[in-house]
């Protein structure tokens, strides 16, 4: 197929590393940002830069508008009902973390059960260990099969009537196993508990639709998709949302304030306390229209391509272990047979190539895996078939280096 | 293409302690400390048996990358026999060199540790050159207060 052709749209891949070309395999820690994101972020700074919901002059209209303009962007980008129940906040984990503290210390008493998976990045696993340990439900995980995927077995044989919550991220950062959302909503539904959705993984790469998987909540980030750090959503059913309390109190959020007490103010503003990250919200929509303006099922198509080549490639190389199922994610987990993972992300480096090395902040799942740590190439809308070419490459040197000359 | 730079990192007595590493193991008696590194995974076990102000034995187990268990084998056969004072200046001197400060050598024996010399020019993976000597450094701290 004829992959995308963008990555001259993204100027800090035009570079050496270490008298190579860069080739950057880890988007799946964060993405490269387009020109005209960066550009978005810099002309409000230049131009519109003001507080927003405060005073009247131009400015501050101008940054309003481009704050609850953005608001409307995702709301359209994830099929929300409603621009009220898109909450900005710092990240995924902020997101997770409103719920768990909101949601989680409200509605979850002791004896009830939270239910995760056991491939869940710690930013979906310490917020409900937390919720646990305050409120004394059991934490239930749905098993992993031998390929890292959950079947709907024990999807049904872990949620039960006790479940008052279920956490799922959408896709691994780790295996790129892609979850059957829509099906355990469903069940979870039935068993009268509410769904999370840590979408940090799925959100830059898929199309999403947060009412036809109808999920309760679903949280990401926008770094992950070539928007500034610091900017992330919560989508939340408004039905839950206005049963819940704040978490952050002043600024933004107030409505009537006394030296006694307060009101707030409705949704979505109630959970966004103090001066929210306006740049980062304009940066997060220009990301957002320049994702689409390509289309997300050309984003999809051109990361399958991707990630089948280097499959195929690596599938060629002796002693190398790959995680995770067949169909998956852009992305892949593997080691050198004998080599840590550490030492094969520095000799790629040395060739310009960027790979995560480590525990990928799952650590249970490095567990379940037998594996201290792991490197992993991530695929995004920039990289072409020369840079797993350049990759491959790479890998063979380190394999020559630690396995052949030592 | 070449591995100069790389050579530098990876020297021959580095990927020898890796592979053969030195006083790995555990002590029954004695002190023992564990230390991980929490960005990338690596793990390490020491077993020190101090008497007199002395490091009388060392062993280590773990996990992890070339660099840290090399360091880790390195250390061990290096303060094995010292002062506790000789200990932790040659645990200085290493952090020194790691930063690539001047550092005084002045009456140490230094065993194969300057081999380590190279990890200052991949500050990526300096953390992992110091997690042992860390951890050796926080089991004498312990030893102090027992």
């Amino acid at each position: 197929m004829t992959l995308l052709d963008v990555k001259s749209d993204f100027p800090i891949l035009n570079q050496q590393i270490n008298n190579h070309p860069l080739v950057y395999l880890d988007s799946a820690a964060t993405a490269q940002k387009p020109q005209v994101v960066i550009d978005a972020v810099s002309d409000y700074y230049k131009y519109d830069n003001a507080n927003v919901h405060r005073g009247v002059h131009t400015l501050g209209q101008r940054a309003t508008d481009a704050y609850e303009g953005a608001r409307e962007t995702v709301t359209q980008f994830i099929h929300a009902k409603d621009s009220k129940e898109i909450i900005f906040t710092r990240g995924t984990t902020s997101s997770i973390n409103i719920v768990a503290r909101s949601y989680g210390d409200a509605f979850i008493t002791a004896g009830d059960e939270i239910v995760l998976t056991e491939m869940e990045h710690h930013s979906n696993l310490i917020p409900w260990q937390q919720v646990a340990k305050r409120t004394g439900a059991t934490l239930k995980f749905i098993p992993l099969e031998a390929d890292g995927t959950i079947t709907m077995t024990s999807v049904k044989e872990t949620i039960t009537e006790k479940t008052k919550l279920v956490a799922i991220t959408h896709v691994s950062n780790v295996l790129g196993t892609i979850n059957p959302i829509k099906a355990i909503t469903n069940y979870a539904h039935d068993m009268g508990a509410v769904v999370l959705v840590d979408g940090a993984q799925a959100v830059p790469h898929m199309a999403v639709d947060v009412v036809d998987l109808d999920c309760d909540f679903y949280a990401f980030s926008g770094h992950k998709l070539g928007a500034p750090t610091g900017i992330g959503v919560l989508y939340g059913k408004a039905a839950l949302l206005n049963q819940m309390e704040p978490v952050e109190f002043g600024g933004e959020m107030i409505d009537f304030v006394s030296l006694t007490g307060a009101t707030f103010k409705e949704l979505p503003w109630k959970f966004e306390g103090g001066t929210p990250i306006i740049a980062g919200a304009v940066g997060l929509a220009k990301a957002i229209d320049y994702l689409q303006a390509i289309g997300f099922d050309k984003i999809t198509a051109h990361e399958k391509a991707l990630t089948d080549y280097a499959m195929s490639k690596l599938k060629q190389l002796d002693g190398v272990d790959i995680y995770g199922p067949e169909e998956r994610c852009g992305l892949i987990t593997f080691n050198l047979t004998d080599v840590h993972p550490h030492d094969t992300a520095t000799v790629l480096d040395s060739f310009g190539v960027a790979v995560r090395a480590g525990h990928h902040c799952c650590q249970p799942l490095m567990k379940w895996l037998n594996v201290t740590a792991t490197a992993r190439a991530s695929f995004y809308v920039y990289n072409t078939f020369e840079d797993v070419d350049l990759f491959i490459d790479g890998l063979k040197q380190a394999k020559e280096f630690f396995v052949d000359v030592f | 293409m070449s591995f100069n730079n790389l050579d530098t990192l990876y020297r021959q007595v580095i990927m020898d302690h890796y592979k053969n590493p030195r006083n790995k193991g555990t002590l029954d008696n004695g002190l023992t400390l564990e230390m991980n590194n929490p960005t990338c995974g690596d793990r390490i076990q020491l077993h020190f048996i101090i008497e007199d102000g002395t490091v009388t034995d060392a062993k280590f187990e773990g996990e992890g990358c070339s660099i840290s268990l090399a360091s880790a084998s390195m250390m061990t056969q290096v303060v094995k026999g010292k002062s506790v004072e000789e200990a932790l200046k040659l645990s200085l001197y290493f952090s020194d060199m790691m930063l690539g400060k001047e550092a005084d050598s002045e009456g140490l024996e230094l065993g194969d540790i300057e081999a380590l010399q190279g990890v200052q020019k991949f500050p990526a993976r300096i953390k992992c050159a110091t997690l042992a000597w860390k951890a050796m450094e926080k089991a004498i701290d312990q030893e102090d207060e027992a």
